[in-house]
């Protein structure tokens, strides 16, 4: 069956093509006022994927992101959602895609209630039509329906967001730092639902300044100065961390990153919690020689181990090498 | 004390570093200044006049001269009976009429006294009040001119005021006022509600729905056009009943010029708002650009005829200059729709303007 | 550097701070040792932005004991205000002026003598290597270099505490340990921090650790007694179990 779609005099097959992924994005570079927001990114999400852009504020993930959801025009590159252009077909992809912006961008002075109906309303659906999808997240937030959504806690206006943003059903959910500035337990109870809507089939893409988090999402791009450093599955991240990482412990942690960085043959040395994260680009060096040296330098209490890296060893590592 | 200094020093810094509060500090005294300069004055000149001429003879047609020699003057129409009067001031083209008794020199000449009538556009009256002391001042020039010869003379002028006997102001400023606060309103709050919706970042959830923008800015509009027309009927009550003021003509044709007075000051409010994006900006830029030309350029109190000619350029282009007219044309002169068409079409042609611009303006991205 | 014989130079006895009917501040009790870095940590809500701007003399509490530095909160407020140094994450630096303005305007304030100021800004330019950035508007220098000079900026007067209210939000990974790199160093020249963060690896750097819950202080005490207590290996499991506990 064949549609003819007027606007574009593209010819679509009804069912859609096979490979057609939910998010692809290829060269897209966007400047602000001279500074590169972006540079050059690409990458594809596949469908029921759940995406993260791990980076800093002003890596460039906001910006990515409103282009992703038609808010901002790309200066060079093009981005498809549901095989739909960001650009020409935005009225199109605006009726089928969720979305929660950076800072909390629902009506204070109207109710928990009284917002869903509005985004429910706004896109000719009604909460009952779909309640079944955001059950397990508004049933957390039912008890204080009446109240103003100004009035909400951190944690709560999370979760109201998400079901504002998952009332029409959408295909892809698009979620600007939905964890920042939340406690811990809701943001990890935040990510418990994210998975949930994953199993679904709902296609996310989530970014976020918190490097742990990234271990929470199929596949990662670490994001810094607009570019993108790397970009596969956090344990691929993991295992293709270069160097020889030990994690040093002492009495005082201050002297011991300054008697660390003593070390000609140390590459970095970081803070990492109460212990201390050097890496070696040679394979020689070991425990035993690491702790003489300490031990010589007058340190107590020393805990000294071969480490795995973590995201955030791999996220300065790759920072460092640019 | 020093430390004062520092903080004095930084404040400097930041006023100078913004453009704003420059424009604020230095170029709104400036207009302001100008402005008030050229529209304040107490003075009225080329005034338009009609003058039937019941006797033309050579007596009047002297009196005539000096009327119209004189500079406050400026001849509009001349009558040829009594029945064109009424019509005349209809019109609001006709501030001032003068009018010569039959056989005026014969009058003069053999009985010492001769009668003339002045009629005066009272929707106004201050004005009405300045023009006919002009007129009787330039008749007892011209007799004390003739009086050059002993016999005593008289020109009795009937002073009739129009559309408002009693020269009460406040038929001057309950229209200038509907006019001045419904555009306020109007304007305010629309301009307000979108910025709102831009400074505090709903609008970014907003533009992302199937919402289009004119259902957007409809739907923004549509409370307020109801709220507004309950403040016009409101204020319309309390200057009838408070303030005396009539309404001599369609209380219907009244309330429907009203709605579309409060549709166009709406749509500009939404022009506002699509090109600021904070709400203090669209405050003051409703409060100084709309209030200020409304009170100062509309001839709600200084006659428009007295500006300077880019003023009154500029007055062609305010369109509470026309709403103005047309509440005065229905509640003090009861006139009928023929009379205010062409201003009707005028609000409704800024109307759409505003609408079609804010459409087109209306940004459906961010950036 | 924690020194439990050290002088205090925060004492606060049962502070409480009411906002109309709740209760922000439930009855808080706690010292600050000189030297020290003092984590204060909690959740959004749980009060501890309110015990901060009480303590830098910006709120008056509803009751209680409190001394700064020293110096009573009721009656030496503006002593306490001249003896530290803040800095937040919302603001700390004006936009719309120059890096060695912003110096030279704070460093004014506290009132340090002009010759003093041009010393320290000289310092403290290079140590950023920042001396080519001197008069960029701060509105054109990158995130992590206006934390960095934020903080040199709250120290610049050698104040006796800093209050950083979550300085490191948003910042990549590298240069937030560089910041820490510069807490130690002032903790190490004798200067108290008093911090809150969200970021949990943080909270380890501290000496002692507060978590607040609902208005009132659940625990205090250093990083490792604290994970020992609640059997937990990291500060972030040890706040989980707090904020769990507080659900049941």
């Amino acid at each position: 069956m064949l549609n003819i779609d007027q606007h574009s005099r593209n010819i679509y097959f009804a069912i859609p093509p096979l490979k057609m992924n939910p998010i692809s994005v290829e060269h897209i570079s966007k400047k602000f006022a001279g500074v590169n927001a972006l540079d050059d990114i690409s990458f594809r999400v596949d469908k029921g994927e759940l995406f993260g852009f791990i980076g800093p504020d002003g890596a460039g993930k906001t910006t990515l992101f409103r282009i992703l959801t038609t808010l901002i025009i790309p200066d060079t590159g093009k981005a498809l959602i549901n095989g739909l252009d960001v650009v020409k077909d935005y009225k199109k992809i605006r009726q089928d895609i969720g979305y929660m912006p950076g800072r909390f961008s629902l009506y204070s002075d109207l109710s928990v209630e009284e917002n869903l109906n509005f985004y429910a309303t706004v896109f000719g659906t009604s909460i009952a039509e779909n309640y079944e999808l955001i059950k397990d997240i508004y049933i957390q937030i039912e008890p204080f329906k009446k109240r103003k959504a100004g009035k909400l806690s951190g944690g709560m206006k999370q979760k109201l967001a998400l079901s504002c943003a998952l009332i029409h059903k959408p295909s892809v959910l698009i979620l600007d730092e939905p964890t920042t500035g939340v406690d811990a337990v809701s943001r990890l109870e935040f990510w418990e639902m994210l998975k949930r809507l994953k199993h679904i089939g709902i296609t996310i893409i989530v970014s976020t300044p918190y490097m742990d988090e990234a271990s929470l999402c199929d596949r990662v791009a670490l994001i810094q100065d607009g570019k993108i450093m790397t970009m596969r599955s956090p344990a691929e991240i993991i295992k293709t961390y270069p160097w020889k990482l030990f994690s040093v412990k002492s009495d005082d942690i201050f002297r011991l990153l300054n008697d660390l960085r003593q070390i000609s043959q140390a590459y970095t040395v970081f803070a990492f919690g109460q212990s201390a994260h050097v890496s070696f680009k040679e394979d020689q060096e070991n425990e035993e020689s690491l702790f003489e040296y300490l031990k010589t330098k007058g340190h107590s209490g020393l805990k000294i181990s071969q480490a795995t890296a973590t995201i955030e060893d791999c996220f300065m590592e790759l920072m460092m090498k640019s | 004390m020093k430390r004062f200094w520092g903080f004095v020093v930084k404040e400097f810094y930041h006023i100078f570093r913004d453009y704003r509060t420059l424009l604020i500090l230095f170029g709104m005294p400036a207009v302001q200044m100008l402005l008030f300069g050229y529209v304040i004055t107490n003075e009225i000149k080329d005034a338009q006049i009609a003058i039937l001429d019941l006797s033309k003879d050579e007596v009047t047609r002297r009196i005539s001269e000096k009327v119209l020699s004189s500079g406050y003057f400026i001849l509009e129409k001349n009558l040829t009976s009594f029945d064109e009067v009424d019509q005349v001031f209809r019109e609001g083209n006709v501030k001032l009429a003068l009018i010569f008794e039959p056989e005026f020199a014969k009058n003069l000449d053999k009985a010492g006294k001769a009668k003339v009538q002045i009629i005066g556009d009272a929707s106004d009256p201050n004005t009405a009040n300045i023009l006919v002391n002009y007129l009787q001042g330039i008749l007892s020039n011209y007799l004390i001119s003739l009086n050059a010869e002993k016999i005593p003379m008289q020109i009795t002028p009937e002073v009739r005021m129009l559309y408002n006997a009693e020269m009460k102001g406040v038929y001057m400023f309950v229209p200038g006022l509907m006019a001045m606060l419904l555009m306020l309103i109007s304007a305010l709050m629309t301009s307000l509600s979108i910025t709102r919706e831009k400074e505090l970042g709903t609008m970014e959830l907003l533009l992302v729905s199937p919402l289009k923008p004119l259902q957007i800015i409809i739907g923004k509009v549509s409370p307020y056009v109801f709220l507004a027309f309950v403040d016009a009927c409101i204020i319309i009550i309390l200057g009838n009943t408070v303030f005396g003021v009539p309404i001599v003509g369609s209380v219907v044709l009244l309330l429907f010029e009203s709605l579309l007075y409060i549709c166009m000051a709406l749509s500009l409010g939404i022009l506002i708002s699509t090109i600021t994006s904070s709400q203090q900006i669209a405050m003051m830029v409703s409060l100084v650009a709309l209030m200020l030309p409304t009170i100062l350029l509309s001839g709600f109190i200084f006659p428009v005829e007295n500006m300077p000619w880019i003023l009154q350029w500029l007055c062609h282009i305010m369109p509470p200059k026309y709403f103005i007219t047309i509440i005065k044309s229905i509640m003090l002169k009861g006139n009928g729709f023929e009379y205010i068409a062409f201003e009707t079409a005028v609000l409704v042609g800024f109307t759409l303007l505003f609408i079609l611009l804010s459409v087109k303006k209306f940004k459906v991205r961010l950036a | 550097m924690y020194n439990p014989d050290a002088e205090n130079v925060i004492v606060v006895s049962d502070l409480v701070k009411k906002f109309g009917s709740f209760v922000a501040n439930d009855h808080l009790s706690f010292e600050v040792k000189k030297g020290e870095i003092f984590g204060f940590l909690g959740a959004n809500g749980a009060g501890k932005t309110t015990t901060i701007r009480i303590l830098c003399g910006l709120s008056y509490p509803t009751s209680g004991k409190l001394k700064v530095g020293g110096f009573d909160i009721y009656k030496e407020r503006e002593k306490i205000k001249k003896n530290i140094g803040y800095m937040s994450q919302k603001f700390s630096l004006y936009d719309d002026l120059t890096v060695y303005e912003n110096i030279r305007f704070y460093a004014g304030i506290y009132g340090l003598r002009k010759k003093v100021i041009e010393e320290r800004a000289s310092d403290l330019m290079k140590k950023l290597d920042m001396k080519d950035a001197r008069d960029k508007l701060i509105h054109d220098i990158p995130l992590g270099w206006k934390q960095k000079l934020a903080f040199s900026v709250a120290i610049i007067h050698n104040p006796k505490i800093v209050f950083l209210d979550e300085p490191t939000g948003g910042v990549d990974p590298v240069t937030r340990r560089q910041f820490w790199d510069m807490i130690f160093e002032a903790s190490r020249n004798g200067i108290t921090v008093f911090v809150t963060t969200h970021y949990m690896d943080e909270a380890e750097y501290c000496d002692r650790v507060s978590i607040m819950v609902d208005g009132k202080i659940s625990a205090l005490d250093t990083p490792e007694n604290l994970k020992n207590n609640y059997g937990a290996g990291s500060m972030n499991d040890v706040f989980l179990k707090l904020a769990r506990a507080k659900v049941n």
